[in-house]
């Protein structure tokens, strides 16, 4: 393909690259006028118009109150063992899941498929829902955040297709050394499979980071909070109380407006330090998803 | 096991299968308490449910929460808002990942193309709450979108507070935020077209349009088809986390969907039986609405879901 362009050819991969540039910006400059706005001097910001393309002045005084806030510091104790807990019983949930749907003898296997895929397209409604988990008397414990989300069935869709596609001969010979199924799938299926997983780990954690209408309508306790919880007090409700104390209501709008920045800096930073980690494994995760069974 | 004789009784496959059985167990449980329960709990649509009497001993009452919906003064609202906000997201939305993936496809500069794809999958992973937070911040009176009003000679004002502006910023931003992401499916089944085809369509004299019009698109057309068929079922779903973030008394008229409702009638207000019935309403008309796309789709493109 790397013949002659020709002269309407080379117009296009102009306007092409203008416009990639175009998407770079728009996708990475709010987050970088966060960035300059949270270690900005929260006077000099309120009377800054426009565009940042450093901060203006330099302050940590945003994130001061940010890191002496005990609710972030609550919120993300409590976010980070729901991301733990939660992935490990959704990995272990779903590789169990994934593994039955993948054999072929077993003449149930179908209506279980069919029982798991249903209800991608039908759901008994948000209501019915918070009256179960409510009668399991899950509420207020963690496990309201944990159990309900266990199984994501496009996910155990994904795992299913990658665990068929492992050649049989690997389980025959273990079979044949007397493995039961639970060695199969533990000591064989999925280290092969450890790309998916991956791809699963990515998936499942990132759920449970971001995750809050499930904590928002079983917690009442604050002490269970996640993480979003106190995001939306900051920066939805624009309640900053906590962290203003001592301001005089004048200097309070200024102060909080920093801490709404230098919050979404915060709650951002994990992902991004893992982003580049894991970003390798989108394509292969999808690809695997993307094939039709 | 390739050679199980064939027409054997149940429980001499669960005795075959036994350990099998015993794994998918939890999984089985899982999806019996908490995806069953509340198709079984939905029934209280049908009732006047009091949390003392639970959702079996509650009164029947049949058809009265439907009714009551569906002459209410909010039902032609709802409806409205529910579909434009789809079919917004159906005109802009969906064609936008197809286009951003083609046009990837057609990126000589490796690393270039690397950064902006890395790039534009980032604010997927965002938390919706960041996000909110940024739109909320960025369209407010003192914001940065205001500052370019004003330098522009416009007046400022509160952006989410006009309910005109409300379905525009949730398409728009929505788009930001998944254009990236929603294009990988597209280039992962670009990937897998195979290369020969194209060397064909170059020996037979097709330029890159001609190639990306005769051999990209109809290569990703069974991907587009699956996922048109998904998104027609999602045509009465709009999700109301971002709603419920953004919204506002002043902006109900335009931004309040059924699932917000749902949500404020349920959650808020605890009329648990009549915004079941809302919901099951949705719920019933969404799954109408994918089985009629797959049997379109089947019968037209042999393409479907099942």
């Amino acid at each position: 393909m790397a013949g002659k362009r020709s002269i309407g050819e080379m117009i296009f991969d102009i306007f092409n690259y203008i416009f990639m540039a175009l998407i770079l910006f728009a996708t990475l400059y709010p987050f970088l006028y966060i960035a300059f706005a949270s270690f900005s001097d929260p006077y000099l910001l309120e009377a800054h118009q426009g565009f940042l393309v450093r901060p203006v002045g330099f302050s940590l005084a945003s994130f001061k109150a940010v890191f002496g806030n005990r609710n972030i510091l609550m919120g993300y104790r409590n976010t980070l063992i729901y991301v733990v807990l939660g992935t490990s019983l959704n990995l272990l949930m779903t590789s169990l899941g994934a593994y039955v749907l993948s054999r072929n003898g077993p003449c149930l296997k179908n209506i279980f498929t069919f029982l798991f895929v249903f209800t991608m397209f039908f759901s008994g409604g948000l209501i019915p829902f918070y009256l179960i988990v409510q009668g399991l008397k899950l509420a207020d414990t963690m496990w309201a955040v944990i159990l309900p989300p266990a199984v994501n069935t496009y996910n155990l869709i994904i795992m299913r297709t990658a665990f068929a596609g492992v050649p049989p001969s690997m389980e025959e010979s273990a079979r044949i050394d007397g493995a039961g199924d639970v060695t199969i799938l533990f000591r064989i299926i999925i280290p092969l499979c450890m790309p998916v997983v991956a791809v699963m780990i990515l998936f499942y954690g990132v759920y449970h980071w971001n995750a809050w209408v499930n904590a928002s309508i079983f917690f009442q306790k604050r002490t269970l909070y996640p993480l979003q919880l106190f995001l939306r007090e900051i920066l939805i409700t624009s309640n900053t109380d906590s962290m203003t104390t001592g301001a005089s209501s004048g200097e309070r709008e200024y102060v909080s407006q920093g801490i709404k920045y230098a919050t979404i800096i915060v709650a951002t930073i994990p992902i991004l330090c893992v982003y580049p980690f894991l970003q390798r494994f989108f394509n292969k995760g999808i690809m695997i998803g993307a094939v039709k069974e | 096991m390739k050679n199980q004789k064939p027409k054997k009784s149940l429980w001499w496959d669960i005795k075959k299968y036994h350990q099998i059985y015993l794994m998918i167990i939890p999984v089985l449980l899982y999806y019996i308490l908490f995806h069953y329960g509340p198709m079984y709990g939905a029934m209280i649509a049908f009732k006047n449910f009091s949390p003392g009497k639970g959702i079996w001993g509650s009164p029947w009452i049949g058809l009265d929460n439907f009714a009551r919906f569906i002459n209410g003064v909010y039902f032609e609202r709802l409806i409205k808002n529910t579909l434009t906000i789809n079919i917004m997201n159906l005109l802009f939305g969906f064609p936008a990942p197809i286009l951003l993936a083609l046009l990837f496809n057609e990126m000589r500069a490796k690393h270039f193309k690397k950064v902006v794809q890395t790039a534009s999958y980032l604010p997927h992973f965002v938390s919706i709450m960041v996000i909110c937070g940024m739109i909320i911040d960025f369209t407010n009176s003192k914001g940065v979108i205001n500052d370019l009003i004003a330098l522009l000679g416009g007046t400022r004002s509160s952006l989410m507070l006009n309910a005109s502006l409300f379905k525009p910023i949730y398409v728009i931003t929505d788009i930001w935020q998944e254009v990236g992401w929603n294009s990988i499916i597209f280039i992962a089944a670009m990937s897998s077209i195979d290369t020969q085809i194209y060397e064909a369509a170059v020996i037979d004299g097709a330029g890159r349009f001609k190639q990306a019009l005769h051999v990209t698109l109809p290569g990703i057309a069974p991907t587009i088809i699956i996922l048109l068929i998904l998104r027609i079922g999602q045509m009465m779903n709009v999700g109301f986390e971002k709603i419920i973030l953004l919204y506002n008394p002043t902006t109900y008229t335009t931004a309040d969907v059924i699932s917000s409702f749902v949500y404020r009638e349920g959650m808020l207000n605890f009329s648990f039986s009549f915004s079941a019935a809302v919901g099951l309403f949705n719920s019933l008309i969404n799954f109408t609405l994918i089985l009629m796309a797959n049997f379109f789709s089947r019968k037209f493109t042999e393409t479907s879901l099942w």
